[in-house]
């Protein structure tokens, strides 16, 4: 074969692989119900929580209702949009790893620095507010 | 103002007569300057015959090429109307000393620096940055066009929606006065109670949706469409840092658009995010643009590090030395770019622990920053270096930028940014990397690649003319600054007391008439360029004895990029093929699969900026006609099934017969 006609085979599997992508998990029956009643039983344990008054302590509530939603995070992610390590050559899950460090600088950043400003900028109570001439 | 009517106040919202500056003698020349321009512009467009031209073969392309050449464009007259700003501001604050109050009000000035500085990151920089990525990353990683080809014609339009919005506030309304950033309180609706803010708020809003969708549209070119044996760690630099800046975009902008969202939410149903009362927390919002403001900045530069990559290996003829440590600098300053945007604001308040962390970071993100600049200079250490425009371009931009890297580091020292916080230095310090790292990489890039787009080369002594009075006008401009900053002078004061401070601010003047000069022979090369274009003909398409595959194809290259795929097999894949004597395929063409131009991105477009002026003039009805109009054009849209077309193998095979005719005449006449 010659240089020009290895090219276009190349040229051809290459365009072709553009119609059937490979890599991609396609969500099966059992996948899609098994996310969905686990969604379920994640959005109803926090529902009763608030609702029923289950917990005295009201943080203790919310930082459980926290932990819910990051499995529920999880869950979307593992049954409805079928994500493993594998998927799409291991982008999606560099793509993942990526967001969660840029989401924990963000989040965790702004809570350190605005408490940090709150803490040095704000020395007075709320009471010494009320107070103040 | 008398009352007015129900009926009017519903059609009009705020718009009334009163919003057309019609008493103030500047605007009113301005507008009628442009009015004249525009005009012969359409005029000779007409006399051309070239609406038909201009629409289907331009506005509706969705080539990657063309939306790039209109995004260069876009740039240009965006960096005109900056320009005009900057020019402004020079000469009021030259002359507005003691009793003169200069010729610009305050309200007038203010809105001058916001403008400027918001058109130039967003409608200058921004477009420019883009345009260079569009028009040379498929090329350079061998593909036909981007992943997304309509969305990248939607996201050009959206861009410009931005730009015009923008434009129209000087002649309808007011723009913000509040500085680039409109940090509330002073943005919030009681202290900004009139248009200018949400002028500026939907510009930068649907410029954003431009914004973030080509970064998406470039990201997945870049990871799934490279050429065949092109891994990862063989892409060219510059596509290297594309992909990067494209992550930056599409992980940051994110966050302007919602810190803007809760801005507006203040403005327009009267939450309490950012006001003083109310639980509401102004530094919040400072806080939350600056996590998107500071990647933006590398946003910017990035690409052009890649620019200056290419540029000094093609010009020393030389690999470049330490292309690994190269992209790892890239990616790890792509990090470091979200660890760093408390030195803004240092200021604030947030005490010494969190001011050091930052500091440090920041200064540590000078290290990989300063590998680059390393390996620049041993990549032309004993190498063949030839002074053409785009290597002027480069060295200047090396001797610039490291002094503006210096200051950096100095301001990145909190105790330090105590004191110059605000301050002129600070303003000089940015301009000197945003102009000696930005702009330098942009003309250099414009210089180096202009023969791919246009078939010609620019002209040389245009070239080097400009780039001397930008180089010598820049630091003429800037270096007062410095200066004026290290005795505690502040930006945005559009009056001062202090007679002594004058000549620097004249000095400066000076400087800011020379880039002008630079920016006037900018536009004198090309046009220059353009007559002579037939003493600069490039046919071989390698004008520069490139290395990356974007000059293996012709110039300008044909709508489909590559005949045939180009297999890579080494990091600098053209220069690898040219030694080992690589034979262009002349036969064997097979149908080439495009997509078809559309008018929707335009469409789309218009209507999203017509939605913005009525949201900004609280035209209620017209908003909410244009925002459902928006939703149903794009499912009307959905229904356009007729999306793509083939260029027939004769057709491509007659193209490139022509091509190879014209490579065996030059060849012949080389020999």
């Amino acid at each position: 074969m010659s240089t020009a006609d290895t090219e276009q085979a190349y040229d051809q599997r290459h365009v072709h692989s553009h119609h059937h992508p490979e890599g991609e998990a396609h969500g099966t029956f059992k996948g899609y119900v098994t996310g969905f009643i686990l969604s379920v039983i994640l959005t109803a344990i926090p529902f009763w929580l608030v609702m029923g008054d289950v917990l005295p302590s009201k943080q203790a509530t919310v930082f459980i209702i926290m932990g819910f939603a990051v499995v529920q995070i999880l869950v979307h992610m593992i049954y409805f949009l079928h994500m493993n390590t594998s998927s799409e050559g291991g982008w999606n899950m560099l793509a993942m790893i990526f967001t969660l460090v840029l989401v924990v600088i963000t989040l965790a950043g702004s809570l350190w620095v605005m408490f940090n400003m709150n803490e040095n900028m704000m020395p007075v109570s709320a009471h010494e507010m009320r107070n103040a001439p | 103002m008398q009352e007015r009517s129900e009926l009017m106040q519903t059609l009009f919202g705020r718009l009334t007569l009163e919003a057309i500056p019609y008493h103030d003698p500047i605007l009113v020349g301005t507008f009628m300057a442009t009015a004249i321009l525009g005009m012969s512009l359409l005029a000779y467009i007409t006399r051309k015959r070239a609406w038909g031209t201009l629409w289907n073969d331009w506005f509706c392309s969705i080539d990657h090429k063309k939306i790039g050449v209109m995004y260069m464009i876009l740039g240009i007259v965006m960096l005109l109307r900056g320009f005009a700003d900057a020019i402004m501001m020079r000469a009021q604050q030259a002359f507005a000393f003691g009793d003169s109050m200069g010729y610009l009000p305050p309200h007038h000035y203010d809105q001058i620096f916001t403008a400027h500085g918001v058109i130039m990151i967003f409608f200058v920089a921004m477009p420019f940055v883009t345009g260079l990525m569009n028009y040379v990353v498929p090329l350079q990683i061998g593909a036909r066009d981007v992943a997304f080809p309509f969305l990248n014609n939607f996201s050009f339009w959206m861009t410009t929606a931005g730009a015009v919005l923008v434009m129209m506030s000087l002649f309808v309304g007011e723009f913000a006065q509040t500085g680039w950033l409109a940090y509330p309180p002073l943005s919030g609706i009681d202290y900004s109670p009139t248009v200018g803010v949400d002028y500026y708020i939907w510009a930068l809003q649907i410029a954003g949706v431009g914004t973030l969708l080509s970064g998406v549209n470039l990201l997945v070119t870049i990871v799934k469409m490279r050429a065949p044996g092109m891994t990862l760690m063989k892409m060219p630099v510059f596509t290297w840092t594309a992909l990067c800046t494209n992550v930056l975009i599409v992980a940051a902008f994110p966050v302007l658009t919602a810190v803007l969202g809760l801005l507006s939410l203040d403005r327009y149903v009267g939450t309490n995010f950012f006001t003083n009362d109310f639980g509401g927390n102004a530094m919040m919002y400072v806080n939350l643009i600056w996590i998107w403001g500071h990647p933006e900045v590398y946003i910017l530069i990035l690409p052009l590090f890649g620019v200056f990559s290419e540029v000094v290996s093609t010009f020393s003829g030389k690999r470049l030395f330490g292309y690994t440590s190269m992209v790892y600098a890239t990616v790890v300053i792509t990090i470091l770019s979200y660890l760093v945007w408390l030195h803004h604001f240092f200021t604030m308040g947030s005490g010494a622990s969190v001011n050091s962390f930052f500091g440090i970071t920041t200064m540590i993100i000078s290290i990989p920053t300063g590998a680059k600049m390393f390996n620049w200079l041993f990549t032309m250490y004993r190498g063949r270096i030839k002074f053409d425009v785009p290597m002027l371009w480069t060295m200047g931009f090396m001797f610039t930028f490291v002094i503006g890297g210096m200051t950096g580091v100095l301001l990145a020292v909190p105790p330090a940014d105590f004191v110059l916080h605000n301050s002129l230095f600070l303003i000089a310090h940015f301009h000197n990397v945003i102009i000696g790292g930005v702009v330098f990489g942009v003309f250099a890039g414009i210089n180096y690649w202009f023969p791919k787009v246009a078939g010609f080369k620019l002209d040389e002594y245009w070239g080097k003319v400009s780039f001397w009075f930008w180089l010598v006008g820049f630091w003429v401009a800037f270096a007062p600054l410095y200066v004026l900053g290290l005795m505690g002078v502040t930006r945005r004061v559009s009056h001062f007391e202090d007679m002594t401070l004058q000549i620097w601010f004249q000095i400066a003047a000076v400087g800011a008439v020379l880039i002008g000069v630079g920016i006037l022979a900018f536009l004198v090369q090309i046009f220059v360029s353009i007559r002579r274009r037939d003493s600069l003909r490039d046919e071989t398409g390698d004008p520069w004895n490139g290395r990356t595959p974007e000059w293996a194809t012709s110039s300008p290259p044909p709508a489909y990029n590559f005949a045939f795929t180009p297999r890579v097999h080494d990091q600098d894949a053209w220069y690898d093929m040219k030694r080992r004597g690589h034979q262009r395929p002349t036969s064997g063409f097979v149908d080439i699969h495009m997509p078809r131009n559309t008018a929707a991105g335009i469409v789309l477009a218009g209507i999203s900026m017509l939605c913005g002026f009525a949201l900004i003039w609280h035209i209620w009805w017209l908003a909410a006609a244009s925002f459902f109009g928006l939703i149903a054009a794009s499912i009307i849209h959905t229904f356009n099934y007729d999306r793509d077309y083939h260029i027939h193998a004769d057709e491509v095979s007659s193209v490139e017969d022509q091509r190879t005719r014209k490579l065996s005449a030059l060849q012949k006449a080389g020999a």
